[in-house]
């Protein structure tokens, strides 16, 4: 049993990791809406499927006309990425502006009920616009990256399989990465990042300090939101096909993933991301073995959410939140 | 002597309508509304399946405007009335409690979704209405003893059963990998496909779920790579098994899927691409290009409605073929007087070898259809729909 579990770890560990990333960036928007306005923000798994739709539709233009041929894949998908971030981006100020600011002083709850209208608005609209454009909500883009890469897993030790990769997996976590790694440097090492972490410890003092209270939230909404739009895009890259529904069960998993690495911390929420991934992904390939057959892969979520409530069991504070916190 | 009757008939019908013309209508309704025999549909018309509802309708009406001289002739006029359940089992039960108000409609054709058909058709006994459904594949919607209720497709029971024959008989398959999305339709479809397997031999690797509005199936996908199945059989919905081909396919898994009707969409291509060679799906709609009578319908429902034919149309006109058959029996065997929707209902249910377009029908004691094929249909390449390989019959 555990000669079998080995063989197929390499290429479980690889889908696991771009699984765990795609949660790790969503996560991070929860986060940091969290960790300034202790608001969950559950439009933001919404917010990552209209990026997936607008990547995935500028794209499609451009396929048409014919540039994508005419520059290297990944001069394109930069290209495609930053628009989307950027639309996305403004995206997310807007709903803030609308939803959540006229609510800043209303109980907790208020904000938490527009949040769910907001995403069920979204998910409506880019129904709506898909279909009229499509005659059908299930949109498949143009696949950019064909290539698949193997990775001779066995030549380390024979206990294990080979596995292959598609490149945009790796394209994808590279971005990831290089996202993450840099939302770690602006908060910790600019002056935005300083007032988004004074406005999160004490709003009120933080005001009375000079501190742009609502650009700050503004800016935390443009950051969380472009993250989420561009992991849209790599979803979109890795997977191809993409409806308006994807928001929903992503965001649950990201938003666990974000309480699992301890809410309002960033780094946190990419350690829940890669860990949920990787549980999720090690129970649906090994559940059956592990379990004589008796639980299947459709288990995984049981498997993985199961480990969630030990963690949260003993550490209710998250893997990396600490009790007394200093959030963002 | 039967031409003079009718010659009769058609006189006093005239100068019946005569009659009610120069009256404007005030008076000579009554004999007129005794002689109208309505049929209703009951098809989705708005929202998702609204194009597949819109065919069987569109067929139904074809098979009712082709018969309406022959029924003039018996000294009825014919009237088809379309209901929209909109796919909704709320909306469907609401109609057909309208339905069963209006005492002048006969039968019912219909409904498209199983769910739908499912508690309607207990308005419908409660009626005497009877109805023939031209798509209904849920086991239960026959199996629950109601004597109004028929179809003429094959249930989802013998889907599985069928595609099992083909993937073990035609395909050679020795061992087999099944994924299923765990929803009533394709849990239910999976397991019937795993016990018929089993039976004819073939060794079941595996039987695993993923869960429906996911994308990422590399979970299960790496315990088919494996395994090293030699036939991968799904029981879900295209969405999902579109993704699960693809993602298959570049895995290295080469050997052939074989999935139920859930996965005949032209959006299985779309999200497949060229991954989808190599696919197999069993079917209860057949292929109606394939033989003389069915190019012939399809040209004629062209010329008149100006669209093409959905793969449903056909059933649409075959299921109204049986009604037709099933009222004019009635009416024969009540001395060609208006026959009552009990007299209806039971020679409905009392319909041997009708031969319609496509398919043939003579319904047993639950109201199945003793001649359902299920047929099984091949991706050669990215195109929709996919080529008719096979048929299986019970």
């Amino acid at each position: 049993m555990l000669n079998e579990i080995l063989q197929t770890i390499p290429q479980v560990v690889i889908d696991g990791l771009t699984l765990g990333a795609v949660y790790a960036v969503i996560a991070l928007g929860y986060t940091m809406v969290y960790g300034i306005l202790e608001l969950i923000n559950f439009a933001h798994g919404e917010i990552f499927m209209s990026g997936a739709f607008i990547g995935t539709a500028i794209l499609i233009v451009l396929t048409g006309m014919g540039w994508v041929s005419a520059v290297p894949a990944i001069v394109m998908l930069i290209t495609v990425l930053l628009l989307t971030a950027i639309l996305t981006g403004l995206l997310g100020m807007g709903i803030e502006r609308v939803a959540y600011r006229p609510l800043r002083n209303a109980p907790r709850l208020i904000p938490l009920i527009t949040a769910i209208g907001i995403s069920f608005l979204l998910q409506d609209i880019v129904r709506f616009i898909a279909e009229l454009q499509k005659g059908n909500y299930i949109v498949t883009g143009p696949n950019l990256f064909k290539d698949q890469l193997s990775i001779k897993a066995s030549s380390i030790s024979s206990i294990f399989n080979d596995a292959s990769i598609k490149t945009s997996f790796v394209i994808v976590l590279v971005t990831a990465v290089i996202m993450m790694i840099g939302l770690d440097l602006f908060i910790n090492r600019t002056k935005w990042g300083m007032a988004m972490r004074a406005v999160a410890q004490d709003r009120e003092t933080a005001s009375l300090m000079t501190v742009n209270v609502n650009k700050v939230i503004s800016i935390t909404f443009f950051i969380g939101s472009a993250l989420g739009g561009a992991t849209g895009v790599l979803f979109a890259v890795q997977y191809g096909t993409i409806d308006p529904y994807i928001g929903f069960i992503l965001g649950l998993k990201a938003f666990t993933a974000a309480v699992l690495g301890g809410i309002g911390n960033i780094r946190g929420a990419m350690l829940g991301g890669l860990l949920l991934g990787l549980l999720e992904m090690f129970a649906s390939a090994n559940l059956t073995l592990l379990s004589g057959g008796v639980f299947g892969a459709e288990y995984k979520d049981v498997f993985a959410f199961a480990i969630l409530i030990i963690v949260l069991l003993f550490k209710p504070e998250g893997l990396l939140g600490k009790p007394v916190t200093e959030k963002v | 002597m039967k031409f003079k009757k009718s010659l009769a008939l058609l006189l006093t019908g005239s100068l019946a309508a005569g009659m009610i013309l120069a009256g404007c209508g005030s008076s000579g309704g009554d004999t007129k509304a005794s002689n109208v025999i309505k049929i209703a549909t009951q098809t989705p018309l708005s929202g998702g399946s609204a194009t597949i509802g819109e065919a069987i309708k569109l067929g139904a009406q074809l098979k009712l405007e082709e018969e309406k001289e022959k029924f003039k002739d018996l000294g009825f006029t014919l009237q088809l009335v379309p209901y929209d359940d909109q796919g909704d089992p709320k909306k469907g039960v609401a109609n057909a409690q309208l339905i069963g108000a209006d005492k002048s409609i006969m039968a019912v054709v219909g409904h498209f979704n199983s769910g739908v058909a499912i508690p309607s058709s207990e308005v419908y006994e409660k009626y005497a209405i009877p109805m023939v459904s031209p798509a209904n594949s849920a086991v239960e919607v026959t199996t629950r003893g109601l004597k109004t209720v028929n179809r003429i497709v094959a249930r989802d029971d013998f889907q599985g059963p069928a595609g099992a024959e083909f993937a073990v008989n035609t395909l050679k398959a020795k061992k087999i990998f099944i994924v299923q999305d765990k929803t009533a339709y394709g849990t239910g479809l999976a397991e019937a496909f795993k016990k018929a397997a089993e039976e004819k031999g073939a060794e079941i690797l595996g039987f695993e779920g993923i869960t429906v509005g996911e994308k990422d199936f590399n979970g299960v996908l790496n315990q088919v790579v494996s395994k090293k199945p030699d036939l991968v059989f799904f029981g879900g919905i295209y969405a999902e098994g579109g993704l699960l081909i693809k993602q298959a396919r570049e895995k290295g898994v080469n050997v052939p899927f074989l999935g139920g009707d859930g996965m005949d969409a032209s959006t299985l291509v779309e999200i497949a691409g060229d991954t989808i060679k190599n696919t197999y799906i069993t079917s209860l709609a057949g292929d109606s290009t394939k033989i003389e009578e069915g190019k012939k319908f399809i040209e004629t429902y062209k010329a008149k409605y100006k669209k093409d034919t959905e793969s449903y149309s056909v059933y649409g006109y075959d299921t109204m073929g049986v009604v037709l058959r099933g009222i004019e029996d009635a009416i024969k065997a009540n001395n060609n007087k208006k026959p009552t929707r009990e007299q209806v209902r039971d020679a409905v249910r009392g319909v041997k070898d009708y031969q319609g377009v496509l398919t043939k029908v003579s319904f047993d004691d639950n109201g199945d259809n003793d001649y359902a094929k299920v047929f099984i249909y091949s991706f050669k390449e990215a195109k929709y729909p996919a080529e008719y390989v096979d048929e299986v019959s019970k």
